[in-house]
């Protein structure tokens, strides 16, 4: 069992560098695989090709990685959190928020042009901490306990009535352009991933994502129900109430620069759990690497099946995610009982 | 043979629990000696379980106090580490294996990120063997039978270590065997015990003491031969019943008797009753 995990937790790390280095290599430009390499070690002097590969492909993958392994954790999380298979990174409203502010900066035209690279996200973070701030008040009961019905319930409710207000602001603009620009941000992508806007959601993801790594024995308390991890030890309303604060402020972090991917967070963590098993401790490194890989490769087939013309990312994940997801449900009906 | 923990005094004090205008625990007041073994009998909705989740702490008592070895215990770590319990919704969500939920057993002692040790590792194995559950260790938790499921959730209470057992009905879902192996093994921990039992033989022969609920109060308490008696099943349960000593065990043994007109006949000796009340 031990050294399964160790064999799997080693292939998807070979699978990581595998598509790093393609996602380096491939694209309008083709460069050697040894060529990337190189450059990546120092070992080439200046030239197109090292402007190519160290600042226009590396932060792309760099931030692909890095919001692949956070929303799959994020995602793999939540799901305990409200103890719902279903359960995604935008399930609790942040993204709706992150829309809202998004659409409202490009609807209005905040800072157009080329500070619209900052407003967005800016707006875009400010938009899924009010939804934030609004779901933690509805979702704490009478009594202050705050249950997973409760937090699903509340961001089900706050996410109708943003994506309204969202809406609102589309139909009511007279630009027919922000239309096409508010779908592509909505679908989500890395296209806007520079090392001078990289630093702050790399660093915030890459920290989040530690904490809910170091947070499995607490996580798999919730798998034993709300009373089993009461008597068990857990204060789970605060545990609940501080996950989810910690878990929306990551997800505003990654949809803030790439919009709401979506397939990653749910797909990611369901795949993870059939291969190592439920137990967080072995899951959530799993999930981690996986969402990396397959974000990085999914970017990669992004700008590359239909080049010059750049995939929204989500689309392509969503595309890929959905029939392998249901492939996973079927081998696992057939394979009953095959927990670790 | 490891330790599963060591007996701490239990006592609760004027406890009572109310919700929605009804009070469903009154005033409860019961000890539980280090070690001793307590039996809480009562009908359906007398409140054994309210008052057991009042003790383990899934509800807030509305008055009174639990004093496990002397002390109040505040908060649902420290709780834990002294009362252990198999709660009702023994469920879980995503497949975890068996040895996984008996592990959690060790949280309430550890710090949340740190993980397990050999020695943790060991008390999980011994405690599935225990209960009779080592070769399930590997499956998935879900996928077991109610019995089995049970067994595998009194491991995961007995690798808490606990000073104090809270058991509601465990020998529910159990075949006969097993519900002997699992109260024979309860009482044989060294821990304080306090069970909800349904079955007042199995109440009479492994409870040193029992208190018996009736519309959420304390009527009668005592050793099983002073409290089980045929007026008391006939005043609480509305059964007619005869109450023997059985040849062998030595504990009283019940028998329940069909037709409501005998009920009558035998709760006759009232003050007999009356002088097992506290």
């Amino acid at each position: 069992m031990r050294r399964g995990y160790v064999l799997v937790v080693s292939a998807l790390t070979a699978a990581l560098v595998v598509a790093a280095v393609a996602g380096l290599a491939l694209g309008p430009v083709r460069i050697a695989p040894a060529e990337v390499v190189r450059i990546l070690t120092g070992g080439a002097e200046a030239s197109p090709l090292r402007t190519i590969v160290l600042d226009v492909r590396l932060p792309r993958v760099l931030l692909g990685a890095v919001i692949g392994a956070g929303l799959a954790v994020i995602g793999t999380v939540l799901q305990a959190l409200v103890r719902n298979p279903l359960a995604d990174p935008f399930l609790l409203g942040v993204s709706s928020g992150a829309s809202a502010g998004a659409v409202a900066v490009i609807v209005l035209g905040i800072g157009a042009g080329a500070a619209m690279s900052v407003t967005i996200p800016a707006a875009a973070f400010a938009g899924a901490m009010a939804s934030l701030a609004l779901v933690y008040v509805l979702a704490r009961g009478r009594g202050g306990a705050m249950t997973g019905a409760r937090l699903v319930l509340a961001g089900v409710a706050v996410a109708y009535i943003l994506s309204a207000l969202t809406s609102l602001l589309l139909v009511t603009s007279a630009d027919a352009n922000h239309i096409q620009e508010v779908l592509y941000w909505t679908l989500g992508g890395l296209g806007s991933a520079r090392w001078d806007m990289l630093a702050l959601p790399a660093a915030t993801l890459v920290i989040g994502t530690l904490i809910l790594l170091a947070l499995a024995r607490p996580l798999d308390l919730l798998l034993a129900g709300e009373e089993g991890a009461t008597v068990l030890g857990l204060d789970t309303s605060r545990f609940r109430a501080a996950v989810f604060v910690l878990t929306s402020l990551l997800t505003g972090a990654a949809v803030a620069y790439s919009g709401a991917i979506g397939f990653v967070g749910l797909m990611v963590p369901h795949a993870a759990r059939m291969v190592v098993g439920a137990s967080h401790r072995r899951l959530l490194p799993v999930a981690a690497l996986g969402g990396a890989v397959f974000l990085v490769a999914a970017d990669l087939a992004a700008r590359t099946v239909a080049a010059p013309q750049d995939i929204p990312v989500g689309v392509l994940t969503a595309l890929t995610g959905g029939p392998f997801f249901l492939w996973l449900l079927h081998r696992g009906r057939s394979a009953e009982g095959v927990g670790a | 043979m490891p330790s599963y923990g060591t007996g701490m005094p239990l006592q609760v004090e004027s406890l009572s629990y109310a919700t929605g205008g009804r009070t469903l625990v009154d005033a409860v007041t019961l000890h539980a000696a280090a070690g001793e073994t307590v039996g809480l009998v009562g009908p359906n909705g007398s409140g054994k379980t309210t008052l057991l989740r009042c003790v383990y702490g899934t509800l807030r008592a509305s008055a009174g106090r639990v004093l496990v070895d002397g002390a109040e215990l505040t908060g649902a770590k420290e709780r834990a580490r002294r009362i252990a319990t198999v709660p009702q919704d023994g469920q879980t969500g995503f497949e975890l294996t068996v040895r996984e939920v008996v592990a959690m057993g060790r949280s309430p002692h550890k710090r949340f990120w740190e993980p397990d040790t050999a020695a943790d590792e060991r008390l999980v194995t011994e405690a599935l063997a225990r209960v009779g559950v080592l070769d399930l260790a590997e499956r998935a938790f879900p996928g077991l039978s109610g019995g089995e499921r049970q067994r595998a959730l009194v491991a995961r209470a007995l690798v808490q270590q606990p000073g104090l057992l809270v058991l509601d009905e465990p020998t529910n879902h159990l075949d006969i065997r097993y519900q002997l192996d699992i109260l024979t093994l309860v009482r044989g921990l060294g821990t304080t015990n306090l069970l909800a039992l349904h079955d007042l033989n199995l109440a009479a022969y492994f409870c040193d003491r029992l208190y018996v609920l009736h519309g959420g109060a304390v009527v009668a308490s005592g050793p099983p031969a002073d409290v089980l008696t045929a007026g008391l099943l006939a005043e609480v349960y509305g059964v007619s019943a005869d109450v023997g000593v059985h040849p062998a065990t030595g504990a009283p043994t019940v028998t329940y008797l069909p037709g409501p007109e005998t009920a009558t006949a035998l709760s006759r000796p009232a003050g007999e009753r009356k002088s097992s009340t506290i």
